[in-house]
């Protein structure tokens, strides 16, 4: 087998540009394969169970995918508010373990801003207790403080202490700036969710930004400095709502969803991102496919390279065989060859699986909020590997054969 | 003395581009006995070459016997043929047909690679034996013409054959580097016991052997012909 070995890695030497540039494109198809897999997968887990651990989001009639991406991924735009009454009578239900209300509208250098009330800090809204950097504390519900999400903290540097103003709006236009400034008073630590990418207000201070109407009691009201505001003008964006149990969950959607028309609740939110992951899994499959082409495209360059180099090798073969090798012997280099070939490729494919997986991951990170882990085990990694290490093997069972039936006699001699 | 080759009715037929079959080796009896050295004299399309190649298994005969050790080895299987010539021939070529791409010690290393297996010592033993063991790396590129032909001969020597086959062994040397060459031949065939079957039409060569086979008296295959193929080749079935 050593001489197989020696045979395999002289010949690989010898064609090292052809060796090197198939491995490459092999390593590229091993790694887009692995990562639409990893992407798709980690996405899906992520922004179907990983993002929240609220069961539904209740805000003003609509898409209930809107609510959701508005509400929980603090994208796309809200449909609306909801009377402040209403998130009341949802929190002073005995069948609801939690309810807490959003008001959005406002951002800060195009981040989300937030307003909600402290209970959310204290829930394990996003599957886990939220924990600040040193130094910091939750807002005071009663002051223009603010607590600042750790992803929104890297890319603008605000800071405990820092201040800024609110921009009026999902798009950060300077001329839409309120007047009145947030003191940052904590950072969050990172929690892989859509909440690292939003700044969270109290509600009261959204409330009394100068250009705020509030018109929960139909009329427009203006707050006034030191003075309460009357629940009847509150409103609110969204309403998080965890259950005490599922049947409740379908109660509600019975009664808000078909018998009601004023407001829309998504739940449970699972199945609305999973719906949604549905209607676009085409474009999934569209990725798939296309590294699978890549994969077979890759095959097709190992066959390619060696084939092409089996005339030169014409004579090298008839010379092991006048040594004694067995026809088996060299359609075993040739495997051989394609084989090592392809697992160099697997190699690389590591390498660029962990490059698009880190920009994925990234990209994504900005995008969402979710979290992607480059290294996290997916069994892509087996079958990928093996998989393409098969069809390498394919890929250099023509030449082999061609080399296995090389007559000896005739390839002895010098070509000239 | 024992018989170590002995060759029966021996026919060998190419067919040309007209799917004329023409004979090429017709030879009715040949001997050769054990540590014996024997040169066949021939011109060139006179059938050496053919001969050698079906000595050495590589051709299958279309008629005949080749007994090595009393045993028929023209009736073995492909791969049984190819084990046998592992272990038991050394094959040294005109143009010496050494592998480019490795250096002279895995060049030798290759000869004994497939039939009794790698004995890295012996390898190193031969090429001292051949005056090359500052080159045991060098590739054969980076040699001369006369150390390349020992590269070959110590390869030829590397599976501790019992008949060496040697072709032209001399073709491509100097008159000084050919003499030096044959006589190296036949020393490490002597030390090491192996019969030595050699062809050749340069005097000079055919000189320095005691048996000197002529192949017209041998082979009653048309020389004509055979010319004729060397000059318009044709597919030889091995």
């Amino acid at each position: 087998m050593s001489t197989i070995f020696l045979i395999v890695g002289r010949s690989l030497r010898q064609h090292l540009l052809s060796t090197c540039v198939t491995s490459i494109a092999v390593g590229l198809a091993c790694g887009l394969l692995m990562a639409v897999f990893a992407v798709q997968t980690q996405t899906y887990e992520a922004m179907t169970a990983g993002a929240t651990r609220f069961d539904a989001v209740l805000g003003a009639r609509g898409s209930p995918l809107q609510l959701v991406l508005n509400a929980v991924f603090h994208l796309d735009v809200s449909p609306g508010n909801l009377p402040w009454k209403m998130y009341m009578a949802i929190k002073n239900d005995p069948h609801v373990a939690k309810a807490i209300p959003y008001a959005v509208g406002d951002n800060y250098r195009g981040f989300r801003i937030v307003a909600t009330t402290p209970e959310l800090f204290s829930y394990k809204s996003v599957g886990k207790n939220f924990e600040l950097e040193p130094g910091g504390r939750f807002f005071d519900p009663n002051k223009r403080e603010a607590v600042v999400g750790s992803f929104v903290a890297d890319k603008t540097g605000l800071k405990v202490g820092s201040v800024f103003n609110a921009y009026h709006g999902i798009v950060f236009e300077e001329k839409m700036k309120h007047p009145g400034q947030f003191t940052v008073v904590g950072i969050l630590k990172p929690t892989n969710t859509p909440a690292d990418r939003a700044i969270w207000t109290p509600l009261d201070s959204f409330y009394r930004l100068s250009g705020h109407i509030l018109r929960g009691a139909g009329t427009n009201y203006v707050a006034k400095a030191g003075e309460a505001i009357p629940d009847e003008y509150k409103e609110v964006s969204a309403v998080m709502i965890k259950f005490k149990s599922p049947q409740i969950g379908m109660l509600y959607d019975q009664m808000i969803n078909r018998q009601g028309k004023v407001a829309t609740l998504a739940w449970p939110i699972e199945k609305v991102m999973a719906d949604f992951f549905n209607k676009i899994g085409w474009f999934h499959n569209i990725l798939t496919i296309l590294a699978y082409v890549i994969a077979v495209v890759a095959s097709g360059a190992i066959l390619a390279g060696i084939y092409n180099s089996m005339n030169e090798r014409r004579r090298e073969f008839a010379i092991l065989r006048a040594l004694g090798a067995h026809r088996f012997n060299i359609f075993t280099v040739i495997i051989m060859e394609a084989c090592v070939i392809a697992a160099n490729g697997v190699l690389i494919g590591f390498v660029v699986y962990t490059i698009v997986l880190s920009v994925a991951s990234a990209i994504l990170r900005a995008g969402t909020g979710v979290v992607i882990e480059v290294f996290r085990f997916h069994p892509v990694f087996i079958f990928a590997p093996i998989g393409i290490v098969f069809l390498g093997s394919l890929a250099g069972i023509i030449p082999a054969i061609k080399a296995y039936q090389s007559p000896v006699a005739e390839n002895l001699v010098p070509q000239s | 003395m024992e018989t170590i080759l002995e060759i029966k009715g021996l026919r060998k037929s190419f067919v040309n581009y007209e799917g004329q079959k023409i004979p090429t080796v017709d030879i009715q009896q040949f001997n050769l006995y054990k540590k014996e050295q024997v040169a066949i004299e021939g011109l060139s399309g006179s059938g050496k070459t053919t001969f050698l190649n079906l000595v050495a298994g590589i051709l299958r005969p279309d008629e005949g016997q080749i007994f090595f050790e009393k045993e028929d080895v023209a009736i073995l299987s492909e791969s049984r043929r190819d084990l046998w010539r592992a272990q038991n021939i050394g094959y040294v070529f005109q143009t010496f047909n050494l592998l480019q791409g490795y250096s002279a010690l895995e060049n030798v290393i290759l000869g004994m690679a497939f039939g009794k297996g790698i004995h890295k010592d012996f390898a190193l033993a031969l090429l001292k034996r051949v005056n090359l063991a500052k080159h045991i790396h060098s590739k054969p590129r980076q040699m001369s013409i006369g150390q390349q032909q020992r590269v070959a001969v110590a390869r030829a020597l590397a599976n501790k054959p019992k008949l060496v086959l040697a072709d032209e062994p001399t073709g491509n040397l100097d008159r000084t580097h050919a003499r030096e060459t044959i006589s190296l031949i036949q020393e490490v065939c002597a030390e090491n016991g192996a019969a030595l079957l050699l062809v050749s039409h340069d005097h000079g060569v055919l000189g320095k052997l005691k048996r000197v086979i002529k192949m017209s008296d041998v082979n009653r295959a048309g020389l004509p012909v055979e010319a004729e193929r060397e000059n318009n080749p044709v597919k030889a079935g091995a």
